[in-house]
């Protein structure tokens, strides 16, 4: 009976993360994207990755108050589906925008902060995906943790690129910044918690 | 396939009216050339450029080779942040606004401040159809086919006095037409400005339409100013104030965020933006699928440096960027 609720739980969630990137694609080939396709794909791309790092570092918090268990057992996949996001938004802007000029692309990598920022969130989720698997879980022991805190400087970093590229105003930040706040928080209340009884003990 | 004016227009009229404007178009590199848009009478929303009246048509740099943007593109992606900040903002909320009667406020250095309507300060016979490319800071760019009077014409008319040296153009701001009034993205009144002789030049134009239909509410209908070697904020939309000034007046986004606009704005691949280069940009235009259109090379003064780089000759662009 709980093999099936959590199976059921795990093909739902995949659908509803492979929908919007379903209807992405045959919004390029049907012209539906307006005038600028190609600021609206790095738009969509950038903002389903914050959004699902969001939800990823949503899932311990909502354990810690629900004692549900399977939101823990989403969170690979949904940080697996924030790089997918993330490299996808890097794609659209080194090839679709800046396809060709390469030299461009070189400079703004080096000159331009928001942009240095934006490869080195990407560079970070490149480490977590690619240490996501069981095998590597096993491997690195009491490293992994350690490794995987890495999503706490990632995710803030994600929004300073959203932020910073915005000609006035903070765009979807205004709402976002905040609750990737409270996230933070609820994860440093808890390990202050624990590491005073910890002491205490 | 090269998407011209010709297709464009054949795209947005019946056969008729593409066959006659067919006519006219062999006389495009004939030097003032004239043609009856009576053809347009019938398009309701044509008040401006209605029957009788004559559009002559400039050669060569006034009118650009490179293939048009869709006109339903130029109509539906636009910065006028008097709607809103998002580029769809406009075409949505600027069904509200409401462009007659619309008079023009002339002061300053003049013989005479005077409040014009629109047709005396822009009669219909001088108005003209230029092609132009409009050339955004944020890096992406238009190529469009305005109708309006060179700026020179309107000028002359305002018989600003010799201590003028600056021309200042406020926007309306009206928080009950505009939504994007209401909150406090910018500074209003919009204003931007130009020097005497930028203002004289022969390629600022006051547009009063586009694609041979009066100005869509969106791109700044009635009247609005286009010049085309500078980045697409110069041109101010929906003016209501027109005012002549001795020293260089406060313009909004350079009073808003001056390390990042400068007062002259003249696109300049050499100067990036600190955020961003301006080394190419994403044309918006032809007839392929949008989002594999190619980034072209940024030209410097947007292509038109042969015509307008002698305004500038003894100026550091760097720091007078």
């Amino acid at each position: 009976m709980r093999f099936r609720r959590e199976t059921a739980i795990a093909l739902l969630a995949h659908g509803l993360a492979l929908a919007p990137l379903l209807w992405l694609s045959q919004a390029v080939f049907a012209e539906a994207l307006g005038a600028d396709p190609v600021a609206e794909l790095t738009r969509y791309s950038g903002q389903a990755a914050v959004i699902f790092l969001l939800l990823s570092l949503s899932a311990r918090p909502l354990r810690m108050l629900t004692q549900w268990q399977w939101p823990l057992r989403l969170r690979r996949m949904l940080g697996l589906w924030a790089f997918t996001w993330a490299s996808l938004h890097l794609l659209v802007y080194a090839v679709l925008d800046l396809g060709g000029y390469w030299p461009q692309l070189a400079e703004d990598l080096l000159k331009r902060p928001y942009i240095t920022v934006g490869a080195i969130v990407w560079l970070l989720l490149l480490a977590l995906a690619a240490t996501s698997t069981k095998a590597s879980v096993r491997r690195l022991g009491r490293h992994w943790k350690s490794l995987h805190r890495l999503v706490f400087v990632a995710a803030p970093l994600a929004l300073a690129h959203a932020i910073w590229q915005e000609k006035t105003g903070l765009g979807d930040a205004v709402w976002q910044a905040p609750l990737l706040a409270v996230l933070l928080m609820t994860r440093w209340v808890a390990w202050i918690d624990g590491s005073r009884k910890q002491r205490s003990q | 396939m090269k998407n011209g004016l010709r297709d464009v227009l054949q795209a947005e009229t019946p056969e008729a009216v593409y066959m006659a404007r067919r006519r006219y178009l062999k006389w495009l590199g004939i030097a003032t050339a004239s043609w009856s848009l009576s053809a347009c009478a019938e398009q309701n929303d044509a008040v401006d450029i209605a029957a009788g009246t004559h559009v002559s048509v400039d050669s060569d740099p006034f009118t650009a080779e490179d293939p048009l943007t869709r006109f339903e593109d130029a109509t539906s992606y636009n910065n006028f942040y008097e709607f809103g900040t998002g580029k769809s903002d406009p075409r949505r909320y600027a069904s509200q606004l409401r462009t007659t009667p619309w008079e023009i406020e002339v002061s300053g250095m003049v013989e005479q401040p005077h409040t014009f309507s629109l047709t005396e300060l822009l009669p219909v016979e001088e108005r003209v159809e230029r092609v132009y490319r409009l050339r955004c800071v944020e890096a992406w760019s238009m190529v469009i086919p305005w109708i309006g009077v060179p700026l020179a014409n309107v000028i002359a008319r305002c018989r600003p006095t010799s201590e003028a040296r600056f021309v200042s153009f406020e926007s309306l701001a009206d928080p009950n037409q505009m939504p994007g009034v209401r909150s406090s993205a910018l500074d209003w009144p919009y204003t931007e400005a130009l020097r005497m002789d930028e203002a004289m030049h022969p390629l600022t134009l006051l547009a009063t339409g586009m694609y041979r239909r009066d100005l869509p509410a969106q791109n700044g209908a009635p009247i609005r100013l286009v010049v085309p070697w500078k980045y697409g904020f110069k041109s101010i939309k929906s003016i209501k104030r027109i005012r002549f000034t001795r020293e260089q007046p406060e313009t909004t986004w350079n009073r808003m965020q001056p390390s990042e606009y400068g007062f002259y704005a003249n696109v300049n691949p050499e100067v990036d933006h600190p955020r961003w280069s301006q080394r190419s940009e994403r044309r918006l235009a032809g007839d392929g699928n949008r989002a594999f259109a190619p980034r072209v090379p940024t030209l410097p003064f947007n292509g038109y440096a042969a015509q307008v780089a002698g305004l500038y000759r003894d100026m550091d662009l760097r720091t007078w960027f």
